[in-house]
């Protein structure tokens, strides 16, 4: 297990590229401690396979370094950086039985048979597929492939980290709540330094402690699941997280209160701006729908099962607010944005405001 | 699930039960008509019953190329499939190489079979042949009209130039649809060069070199064209092989009864060692 240091690493899958656009990761500095879980979130081709394969060593960085531990090992091949990878289809040796899949790392680095031996009874009983040890690989279903593709990275004692590239696709449904939970449990009892790729929020937020967000081969936010949700540091966050994702309106600041066409919300502080295309974001958990504040009209009411997602026009601009599943919708209904929940970005990125709700317009102590 | 029993589907086959009536079936019985007769002139046939069979398994002409077509075929397929295995892992698999080397493999397969005996008939000739002269001039006394043994290296070579691309070219099939994750796991695990191939090469391949040992089988245990043209089955019987003495006895001595039999016995040992080379190999799959 260890602490992976990415020192300004940025890879083109061109040779010579200069331009920006070029490169599938422009600049990622970063640091997974030890023992962490991270989840690398983002839309499909936004660099973090291409992360996931730098650390793994498949893939050498066109710039930057990459340390475990404090130690440079970014020229060290896959096998030197002493690491596992559980991929997005399962990776089985059909031919062998379960055990020598577990067995065949091992077997591969010199391990003395006896060690093996207990490494492999080990694990198996951690991937809960002892009952399964003599039979061929082939026959298997995928999640338990799957495991066992885990499995072949957790009977390494030694590995410096799990690495894990959207492992989910493949399984069904209601297994992957199901591994999902055991991986977790695993990670907590065991330790290893975990990293998960995936583009699926859910299992994000649920796998990690740590959830980094990249967006156009940058990492644009790193936070808990709750900081990401409340404060996304940038508008993508909003929009990738979050179901539906956040609303984001055109405003004008004045002060401590932003004008959205006709109409003024007070804000809880004055936001420090530098020009830029401001907008004010919300989440639709904290729009308040009733008689009071801005009016709107009301485009469409779907029926998400545990609640209702109300879309409706503010001042031409389309707004999404969830409400109660048995909610009353007025005849003329109004909404008003819970101050808790507002948040201001410039130019895409978001803007610390100055000065809690109880100081008036002075700057924060 | 309940089947559907519609007996109109029957018509839907109908054409092709029609076709292989046409293109073996009823030929097939014109030869067992023949292997049961004694034939004279002027179309006279005389029932002969078994007595051509039991003349013909009796005959150490029809054992001795048997042995021969065994060894030929054991032979070729000895070098065939290890080396087409050898050359499939070390073709590239990406870039402007895959069409060159693709070409270059489909170009021998792609040329008439008779021509591939003129090319190497003339290309062993001890007086004009690019091969047999260079080995005479070596000192190599090479001579395939005379030496028996330099008859069956060239034709063997000449098999293998010509039949290994097809070896390559379904194994490089069976390569190229492996998923990189295969590798890029090997590498994590620590595998040698040589346990991806047992434990990730070998077996993706498994399914299309039964193709490859199965075709391989059969088209050398039914050679004729390239032989005959080269060697024309000696010298004296040393590269007859069933094909070319069932057509001497068939159209040389015009024995249609005697080559009759021998045909039905030829195609039923084809097909029974067809049958169980591959019996023998899905089991083996099946059982792993």
């Amino acid at each position: 297990m260890a602490r992976i240091d990415l020192d300004h690493i940025r890879h083109s899958y061109l040779p010579n590229a200069t331009l920006e656009e070029h490169f599938a990761l422009r600049e990622v500095h970063h640091t997974f401690e030890d023992g962490g879980a991270y989840a690398l979130l983002g839309p499909s081709g936004c660099g973090k396979t291409t992360l996931l394969n730098i650390i793994s060593g498949l893939l050498k960085p066109s710039h930057g370094k990459l340390l475990f531990d404090g130690k440079d090992i970014t020229r060290l091949s896959t096998q030197e950086r002493n690491i596992a990878q559980v991929f997005q289809f399962p990776v089985i040796y059909d031919t062998m039985t379960v055990y020598d899949n577990l067995a065949f790392p091992l077997r591969n680095r010199g391990v003395p048979e006896a060690e093996v031996d207990h490494k492999v009874r080990e694990t198996l009983d951690m991937i809960d597929l002892a009952d399964w040890a003599k039979r061929k690989a082939r026959g298997l279903t995928a999640d338990q492939k799957q495991k066992i593709s885990l499995g072949r990275g957790l009977v390494r004692s030694d590995v410096n980290a799990i690495l894990f590239d959207e492992p989910l696709t493949v399984i069904d449904p209601h297994m992957k709540w199901v591994l999902r939970s055991q991986l977790k449990q695993l990670h907590r009892r065991y330790g290893h330094t975990m990293i998960y790729v995936t583009h699926d929020q859910t299992e994000a937020l649920t796998f990690a402690e740590h959830v980094v967000v990249m967006y156009d081969g940058q990492i644009v936010q790193i936070g808990t699941p709750a900081e990401l949700f409340e404060q996304p540091r940038h508008t993508f966050v909003g929009y990738f997280i979050g179901s539906p994702g956040m609303n984001f309106l055109p405003a004008e600041i004045e002060g401590r209160a932003a004008r959205i066409g006709a109409q003024r919300i007070e804000l809880p502080g004055a936001p420090a701006l530098n020009g830029g295309k401001v907008e004010l974001g919300i989440r639709p958990e904290y729009v308040r729908v009733g008689r009071e504040g801005m009016p709107v009209s009301i485009t469409r009411i779907d029926d998400v099962g545990r609640h209702k997602v109300l879309r409706a026009d503010l001042e031409g601009q389309a707004i999404a607010a969830i409400v109660g599943e048995d909610a009353e919708i007025p005849a003329e209904p109004r909404i008003r944005f819970e101050p808790a929940g507002i948040n201001i970005y410039a130019d895409s990125w978001r803007v610390e405001m100055q000065g809690g709700p109880a100081s008036h317009g002075g700057k924060g102590a | 699930m309940d089947k559907t029993w519609n007996n109109k589907a029957w018509f839907l086959v109908l054409p092709v039960l029609v076709l292989v009536a046409f293109s073996a079936v009823i030929p097939l019985m014109t030869v067992v008509n023949y292997s049961v007769q004694d034939t004279f002139g002027n179309n006279q046939f005389f029932w002969a019953g078994t007595e051509w069979f039991e003349e013909l398994l009796r005959s150490d002409r029809f054992w001795a190329a048997m042995g021969r077509n065994l060894i030929f075929s054991f032979i070729i397929l000895a070098i065939e499939v290890p080396l087409g295995i050898f050359i499939a892992l070390n073709m590239p698999r990406k870039g402007w190489g895959v069409p060159v080397c693709l070409v270059l493999m489909a170009l021998p397969l792609l040329i008439p079979w008779n021509v591939v005996g003129t090319i190497w008939q003339v290309f062993g000739r001890t007086d004009i042949g690019l091969l047999g002269y260079t080995l005479n001039a070596i000192g190599i006394d090479y001579n395939y009209v005379r030496d028996p043994f330099d008859a069956w290296m060239t034709v063997i070579v000449m098999d293998v130039w010509h039949w290994t691309s097809l070896v390559v070219l379904l194994c490089y099939a069976g390569l190229v649809s492996i998923p990189d994750a295969f590798y890029q796991a090997a590498k994590i695990d620590g595998a040698s060069r040589w346990s991806v191939f047992r434990y990730i090469q070998l077996p993706k391949m498994q399914r299309v070199l039964l193709i490859a040992v199965l075709l391989r089988f059969m088209d050398s245990f039914m050679i004729y064209t390239e032989p005959f043209v080269v060697t024309g089955g000696g010298p004296g019987n040393s590269t007859t092989f069933l094909s070319i003495d069932l057509v001497k006895m068939a159209l040389g001595q015009f024995d249609l009864g005697p080559a009759a039999a021998m045909s039905l016995v030829y195609f039923l040992i084809v097909l029974l060692l067809s049958w169980v080379f591959y019996t023998v190999m899905t089991n083996y799959d099946a059982e792993r």
